[in-house]
């Protein structure tokens, strides 16, 4: 697994920053590591000739089911909002976004 | 060649000439009663989070269920812009974090839209017909509203309008000024009110756009673009777009590059600006959303639709100037909304069709412009703007006099008929009655009728005048200058 | 009153209708038995107030004689599923306290028909593992040679060690890679994964939603046709839910097997895989061969590329299932100065390591530049992966492969990730093709823990792999029972 290192320390932090997983300074190497691992694992799939093959996204077999176009939900504040961390006059309460 | 009117649209820098390229992206609200993956309402103006289902605010374990409506509004809008309606398409996650985002995530449609390529005419700066290449549409959710006012260091989030479906309208880089731009806009807006798919209400955010903007010497390399983000008003788009083409070209001018970014419009100074929040790294990964499948349209369901499509602007266009006679600019301005079509042709009936138009948008449009009052709350039904005309057609009144009658109209809401009736306005079409009045202006103005007789021919129009004046405007305009021209021989 | 835990499903209902015993004191055997192998931390939740109020109607029921059709069954729900007013956290710490105000179409189909909640099982955190290792509240410990500390399997080892241990009649599950299967062969029970879209996923917190599937985890093949049978249908708010015809599952049972066609496919081998497991697969082969069936050897050449599909596919789908899992609207919140701060404290705090190497991997694999190299190649393979099963279930009516490498080892003894990612080598490939699989026990090896042995079948085909199962069952006779189970 040595020759494969995909994801460097750069790489590492953009994914921590996309998917909101901050990377520490202890850890990344560890988990680098891991997933590199893991990288490696997977592209055993350069293997096989997918040349021409549809990918497949569902095993479903049927077709997407459609709704009639009726209010039947909604209308329930206290529901919506009953495990909020914080909430104050019906909202749901964040830090300050600054756009 | 020389072109007169190219010219019109370029910024002129202190290096010449630059050509503005805009495309846009037309965010409009579906009109649809529940949301697009979910049954929770999409009424607006509602208490925080009441129309919100525990699919909207992506609870554990929620799925979403497509609903028919929004499926119908897409292809609907997609075959009034004469596009292409694709019976593949296919639901995408966009993902991103932000508050207003429950899941995470945007249900919307990448690489397979629910419609392809169309196109729209426009009317552009001169005056003259053009197409703009529409690029494609698709179905995706709204987000919720973010409100930053209420506390000094909280954001209070909405999820009222997560969820509702949006069709993004995305153009092709075919427009060239402000101007065109808004007329786009506008465009759009009626040919989706027409077709009732979007109610365009744009100051509740029913339709709001995206504008990329780059500029480049005329027919030169496309310049990098920037991309104004939320603008709900035709006129913050035309202010946006002109701030930002110059923005851009005194940067270029002075040996700078345009930064590809989003920016924001402050509609308090009329200006664009970075947006703070740079989200540096931008990722999407969008991938097929497992929760749903591709949706597959059949010929049936896509032409059961078409046969089904209302008239559309530009077809209604070409009737109103062939069934009622009237200009192109004419029909444009009352196929610009449906509800004018409607009081049109009602008022029309029977009618001479140039005369209603004028009556309409002078001087209908006109007081209501003056009295500040919205079109639907107008005083005056087409029923008795018909009557009136009517009145003018068979020469029981002036269109002098109509324009009194008419301001009581408006006033009181009362039908012509009655109000000439009541105020004794008929028109004198008696020639004794007409030639007493004529002579009573010989015999008061001796003088007057000698200059006339030796050849001072513009008095003429004083002697009508004067009888006109007599007779309070209700002598038969065309019988006094017939009798006026006997009796002065 | 203790012996009342012997009897399976079918026998309890039998037994109730007939009077021999009440719901409320089956429920209370079972509240008993929870008490007493509270140290196997099966249990994250439990709600004993609300099944003795539950057993009231159900022995109330069964008065009047209108009894439903798992009337008083007492049943414990692996913590992936949403229950209406009792804490829910898929194991994992993000979700401490989070109480939904709604439950799950999978349980409330259990409770509609009068089964009784015991109480939340744990698993591995939002279902990622095999070994229920990464379980916020600490991993479960198998019932077999319990001194011993082996893994009960994951991720569904609360519910799998919970049916083996006595401490519930039966349990549900959840699979995405073989987290039903696995878990029951390592705790001595039978784990059915239904076809994709058999049972609903409404409700039940998402990991692979293109692999995510509910099914059943009990103490024999009849009972697992009997919870499945409640359990599945066609569900209008899962857009993936199938409209297919459910079956008579338990009344079917017992159908002569002679002349079907089972493949056995060479690639379902592994290095250092046990003899025990070998010989356990020779045992059931000759069951059926007894039983009329014909035995044909197949080739699944594709098998050993199901793996890296899976550690494509799952993680992609739950980098993007669990942003959701923001410190917002429900959960755990952890402060910070702006949003983006409070994102990030919540998740670095809220999720354990393996949930964050999986969400790591699935935003790489999708992210721009990679996404044809990782993402896209794998729904490619893993279309070719559905098409080969599709071809050989031309040739076989089912397949008959070990359901795990190896037999129960011991927690903490696994510390290479892939070696543990292993695991799921046999159990992946139906979770890929969505095709239906069961795994029951057939012996014990000798270390004295259960070998399970899993049968594949074609689409929406259970009733004809329970069929099966149900036959190799007999044969088999298993009856030991773990020393950590209550009594």
């Amino acid at each position: 697994m040595s020759n494969n290192s995909k994801i460097d320390l750069d790489t590492l932090k953009k994914l921590g920053k996309l998917s909101r997983i901050p990377i520490d300074e202890t850890g990344s190497i560890k988990l680098m590591d891991d997933l590199n691992k893991i990288i490696g694992f997977i592209e055993q799939l350069n293997e096989v000739d997918t040349e021409s093959v549809n990918p497949l996204s569902s095993v479903t077999g049927h077709n997407l089911p459609i709704r009639e176009d009726v209010v039947d939900d909604g209308n329930k504040n206290n529901d919506v909002l009953e495990n909020a961390p914080e909430k104050k006059s019906g909202y749901f309460v964040v830090p300050k976004v600054i756009e | 060649m020389i072109n007169t009117n190219k010219n019109s649209n370029y910024i002129s820098g202190k290096t010449g000439d630059w050509e503005i390229v805009i495309g846009l992206e037309i965010h409009a609200q579906v009109l649809s009663s529940s949301k697009l993956f979910s049954g929770a309402s999409t009424e607006f103006g509602k208490d925080p989070n009441h129309n919100v289902s525990l699919v909207d605010a992506a609870m554990p374990g929620m799925l979403p269920v497509i609903n028919q409506t929004c499926i119908k509004q897409a292809i609907k809008s997609g075959i009034a812009l004469n596009a292409e309606i694709n019976k593949y398409s296919v639901f995408d996650r966009k993902n991103y974090f932000y508050a207003d985002l429950p899941q995470g995530y945007q249900i919307s449609q990448y690489k397979y839209p629910i419609v392809g390529e169309g196109s729209l005419q426009i009317t552009d700066a001169n005056g003259e017909d053009k197409v703009i290449g529409i690029e494609r549409i698709h179905l995706e959710q709204d987000a919720g509203k973010s409100l930053h006012d209420q506390h000094p260091s909280k954001s209070f989030i909405d999820l009222n309008r997560t969820g509702v479906a949006l069709m993004e309208i995305v153009s092709k880089p075919d427009l060239r000024s402000p101007e065109e731009a808004a007329s786009y806009v506008k465009k759009i807006r009626t040919v989706l009110r027409y077709i009732e798919t979007c109610d365009g209400n744009m100051e509740q955010g029913s339709l709001r756009a995206d504008c990329n903007v780059s500029v480049r010497k005329p027919n030169g390399n496309l310049g990098t673009r920037c991309e104004i983000k939320n603008l709900n008003s035709i006129k913050f788009i035309s202010q946006a777009i002109q701030y930002e083409a110059e923005r851009q070209v005194e940067i270029l001018e002075n040996g700078g590059v345009i930064d590809q970014e989003t920016r924001l419009f402050d509609t308090s100074t009329g200006e664009t600006r970075s947006m703070r929040s740079k989200e540096d790294a931008h990722d999407y990964r969008y991938f097929p959303d497992p929760d749903l499948l591709p949706l597959e349209l059949c010929d049936s369901q896509i032409s059961e639709i078409r046969s089904d499509m209302p008239e559309l602007p530009d077809q209604l266009v070409e009737r109103l100037i062939s069934e009622y006679g009237i200009t192109k600019y004419d029909a444009n301005v009352i196929a610009e909304e449906k509800e004018y079509v409607h009081y049109y042709e009602n008022s029309a009936k029977d009618r001479d069709g140039k005369l209603v138009v004028n009556w309409m948008t002078s001087e209908l449009f006109g007081l209501l412009k003056k009295n500040n009052i919205q079109f639907n709350q107008n005083p005056i039904s087409p029923n008795y703007l018909n009557e009136l005309v009517e009145l003018i057609e068979n020469k029981t009144i002036s269109g002098k006099i109509a324009k009194d009658v008419f301001e009581i109209m408006f006033a009181t809401s009362k039908s012509p008929k009655m109000i000439v009736k009541e105020k004794g306005l008929e028109q004198v079409t008696d020639d004794s009655a007409i030639e007493v009045f004529v002579d009573q202006v010989i015999n008061e103005n001796k003088d007057k009728v000698k200059e006339y007789l030796s050849g001072k021919d513009k008095l003429f129009g004083f002697f009508v005048g004067q009888v006109m004046k007599i007779s309070q405007g209700k002598a038969n305009p065309g019988l006094v200058n017939k009798i006026l021209k006997s009796k002065l021989k | 009153m203790s012996n009342l835990l012997q009897f399976s499903i079918s026998e309890a209902l039998f037994l109730l209708k007939k009077k021999e015993f009440s719901t409320k004191e089956l429920v209370e055997t079972y509240i008993n038995a929870i008490e007493k192998t509270k140290d196997l931390n099966m249990y994250l939740t439990t709600c004993f107030d609300q099944a003795l109020e539950q057993a009231k109607t159900s022995d109330q029921n069964y008065f009047n004689g209108n009894q439903r059709f798992l009337e008083g069954i007492p049943l414990g729900v692996k913590d992936m599923f949403c229950t209406l007013g009792i804490e829910t956290t898929a194991s994992s710490k993000i979700l401490k306290k989070f109480i939904p105000t709604y439950e799950s179409t999978v349980t409330q189909n259990l409770w509609k028909e009068g089964a009784i909640n015991l109480g939340k099982l744990s698993c591995d955190e939002f279902a990622m593992g095999s070994s229920n290792e990464t379980a916020a509240k600490g991993e479960v410990i198998n019932p077999w040679n319990f001194e011993e500390k082996r893994t009960p399997g994951g991720s569904s080892g609360g519910s799998a060690a919970a049916v083996a241990a006595k401490a519930a009649l039966a349990a549900t599950g959840t699979d995405t890679g073989g987290s039903i299967r696995q878990p029951a062969a390592f705790c001595g029970v039978v784990g059915l994964k239904p076809t994709y879209g058999r049972c609903s996923r409404w409700g039940i917190v998402a990991f692979a939603s293109s692999l995510d599937q509910a099914g059943p985890i009990t103490r024999n093949v009849p009972d697992a046709a009997l919870m499945l049978q409640v359990m599945c249908g066609y569900d209008p708010k899962d857009s993936t839910s199938s409209n297919k015809d459910v079956p008579n599952f338990y009344n079917d049972l017992g159908k002569s097997i002679k002349g079907i066609k089972i493949g056995i496919p060479e690639e379902y081998n592994s290095d250092g895989i046990s003899s025990d497991i070998l010989n356990a697969k020779d045992m059931t082969i000759n069951f059926l061969k007894e039983n009329g069936a014909e035995i044909i050897p197949v080739k699944l050449p594709l098998t050993k590329y199901s793996l890296p599909v899976y550690y494509i596919v799952a993680p992609a789908e739950a980098s993007s299932n669990l942003a959701r899992y923001d410190g917002v609207r429900y959960g755990a919140r952890i402060d910070g100065n702006s949003l983006d701060e409070m994102y990030e404290n919540t998740r670095n705090l809220g999720f354990g390591d393996e949930v964050k190497r999986r969400i790591m991997i699935g935003t790489y694999v999708l992210s721009s530049g990679y996404y044809d190299a990782y993402y896209l190649k794998a729904q490619k393979v893993r279309r070719l992966i559905k098409n080969e099963f599709t071809e050989i279930f031309k040739q076989v009516d089912y397949l008959v492969t070990p359901t795990t490498p190896t037999t129960a080892f011991k927690l903490g003894s696994t510390q290479d990730l892939l070696t543990m990612y292993l695991n799921d080598v046999f159990t992946v490939p139906a979770s890929l093709a969505g095709i239906p699989g069961i795994s029951l026990p057939i012996k014990l090896d000798k270390n004295k823990l259960p070998v399970g042995i899993q049968i594949l079948g074609k689409d929406f085909d259970e009733q004809g792999l329970l069929n099966v199962a149900n036959i190799i069952e007999s044969c088999a006779s298993f009856k030991d029972t773990p020393n950590g189970a209550a009594s």
